[in-house]
């Protein structure tokens, strides 16, 4: 009978002991598109397999044939949830390669950008694991004030999840009063959202007894395996770039590097929640800063830098200057000097940073995007070997992958 | 505190010698180079020193150079020593003929992937590595894309049927 069957099974499968299970590539769990072949034994995980790449998009080949302004479209598809972090960080890249210094009040002003950017990615990030644990209502919950921030980068620059947010040396245009009233409300109403967000989970016995010890990591592997950001500091290391090695005056700020000890999917949500509501003191402190200023320096939202920023287009239709730098920027005309530059700052994930060597010319000669997610998802196996399938999912989610930073 | 670019570069000079090591400062980072035969050699002396602590591998990646004959290809490691937050850059170049770094992934477990990233854009074949196999693109594809050879498709091209996408 054997003989006949039609199913041609693989060599040595009616044999074997373990269950194979593949997770994704387009699983609901895995909020993403990678793929996890699991070898299970019951519910037990014996090894993993892991395959990325369903979204690779080529993006450094990309980036040597575009002009500076050109890329940063490019970064905000690496981590979608917090992207004008990413493009900040591209304008920073190129500020250093170009020698721009920016006034103090664009420096507070992407401070603000970029910690509502965190507070929006560790959001999500800690309402999925409450997703994944079997709490909905949490998710549901904080998901409108997710929305208070994206109105408040529509308010900025115009659009939403992948912003292309302010330009080399500042912002293409200064905050309105309605971003500022926007800001106004978020700041009055989030902290009592987050504190009972905070109340549903943190000392939940039911998300407890689910998290913690669940893919926990010890500092010396976490460092080993090139962790960084929230991932790295709940296993007990603090290294932040934002205090390591400030860039848009951090230094200027009173904040704590919240740090755990174990490592595991609970103390990432702790760390994680407790960033949101050192954010925030930052952000109230940056916009103190902000009202502060007085007189002309209080419209100042850019450097001056006619070489690489984009004049005002009303500018354009009636200035003769202002039409010949445009021109020569958007026909990239303006060579960037020759040099290589590592720059990093602080993304919702870690780590993130851009080797941008140029030879000279209008494009960059290689750039190479560190990405936090594509270094420490290699942990993974590590991290779930003998766990439960369950726990593997709730592991998943509370690392904050983000399948466009995987992949690039 | 204080562990200088200047000491770095003689505490390395000391131990491999002024005619392997070409030292660079790129906007306030040491940057250096030495001969691919001597990388692991390099980065464990880095890693093992206990004033230099080099520990932390903050990323790898290539560099193709076609007009360099010879050294077409770079393998470049950024290192970090997170207690005295001092960054170098270390480079070892190869030939792409014959594109054979030596692993470090017995050194860092991050390198991995970065290898298997590298090699998979590059074709640098790190020798000893684990699973050197492609990680993003396809595993059918036979050519190294991020090489300079393979340029971006040519935006004017007329030849392509592609109305759905604008350019028909």
């Amino acid at each position: 009978m054997l003989s006949n069957q039609h199913i041609k099974l693989p060599e040595g499968s009616i044999e074997k002991q373990t269950t194979t299970l593949n997770v994704g590539p387009t699983h609901p769990a895995t909020h993403g598109v990678f793929q996890n072949i699991m070898e299970l034994d019951g519910e037990r995980i014996v090894s993993t397999d892991q395959t990325v790449g369903y979204i690779h998009r080529a993006f450094e080949k990309l980036a040597e044939r575009r002009p500076l302004y050109q890329i940063t479209p490019i970064t905000d598809r690496l981590n979608y949830c917090s992207s004008p972090i990413n493009n900040m960080g591209w304008h920073l890249t190129c500020e250093k390669l170009l020698g721009v210094q920016t006034p103090k009040r664009v420096d507070y002003l992407r401070v603000i950008i970029m910690e509502l950017a965190r507070i929006s990615d560790h959001l999500i990030c800690n309402s999925i694991v409450g997703v994944d644990t079997g709490a909905y209502t949490g998710f549901l919950y904080v998901m409108q004030y997710r929305e208070l921030i994206y109105e408040i980068y529509e308010e900025v620059c115009g659009s939403r999840l992948t912003t292309n947010i302010g330009r080399i040396g500042g912002f293409e245009r200064n905050f309105t009063n309605t971003a500022f009233a926007k800001l106004e409300k978020f700041l009055k109403e989030y902290p009592k959202v987050l504190k009972e967000f905070e109340n549903l989970f943190a000392r939940n016995r039911i998300f407890m007894e689910r998290t913690q010890g669940g893919g926990a990591i010890s500092a010396e592997r976490a460092l080993n395996y090139g962790f960084t950001g929230p991932n790295l500091r709940a296993a007990g290391v603090d290294y932040d770039v934002r205090v390591h090695t400030p860039y848009s005056s951090y230094e200027d700020f009173d904040f704590t590097v919240p740090v755990g000890n174990t490592g595991d999917n609970y103390d990432r949500f702790l760390v994680r929640n407790a960033e949101m509501w050192q954010s925030l003191s930052i952000i109230e402190q940056a916009y103190r800063k902000i009202q502060e200023f007085k007189g002309a320096e209080a419209e100042v939202y850019h450097a001056n830098v006619p070489e690489y920023y984009l004049p005002k287009k009303e500018d354009v239709y009636t200035k003769m200057e202002a039409l010949i730098w445009h021109f020569k920027i958007i026909m990239g005309e303006v060579d960037m000097p020759k040099g290589e530059v590592y720059y990093s700052v602080e993304g919702g994930n870690g780590e993130l940073g851009y080797y941008l060597i140029s030879d000279g010319g209008r494009t960059p000669f290689r750039l190479h995007f560190r990405r936090p997610c594509f270094i420490y998802y290699q942990a993974y196996p590590e991290l779930i070997k003998d766990s439960m399938l369950s726990d593997a999912i709730v592991t998943m989610s509370s690392l904050n992958l983000i399948a466009g930073e995987l992949d690039a | 505190m204080g562990l200088s670019n200047e000491y770095i570069q003689q505490r390395l000079t000391e131990k491999f010698g002024t005619e392997t090591l070409t030292f660079e400062e790129n906007y306030g980072m040491l940057s250096f180079e030495a001969p691919k035969e001597q990388n692991l050699k390099v980065l464990q002396f880095l890693y093992d020193e206990p004033e230099l602590q080099f520990r932390f591998l903050t990323d790898l990646c290539a560099v193709n150079y076609p007009e360099a004959k010879g050294k077409e290809l770079a393998v470049v490691y950024h290192l970090h020593n997170l207690e005295a937050n001092v960054r170098i850059r270390f480079k070892v170049f190869t030939s792409v003929t014959t594109p054979d770094v030596f692993t470090a992934t017995q050194l860092f477990a991050s390198a991995n992937w970065m290898e298997r990233e590298t090699y998979d854009f590059f074709g640098v074949n790190f020798l000893g590595h684990p699973n050197l196999k492609r990680i993003l693109n396809v595993d059918e594809m036979d050519y190294f894309p991020m090489r300079k050879e393979y340029p971006l498709e040519d935006q004017t091209r007329i030849d392509k049927d592609d109305e759905m996408f604008g350019r028909g």
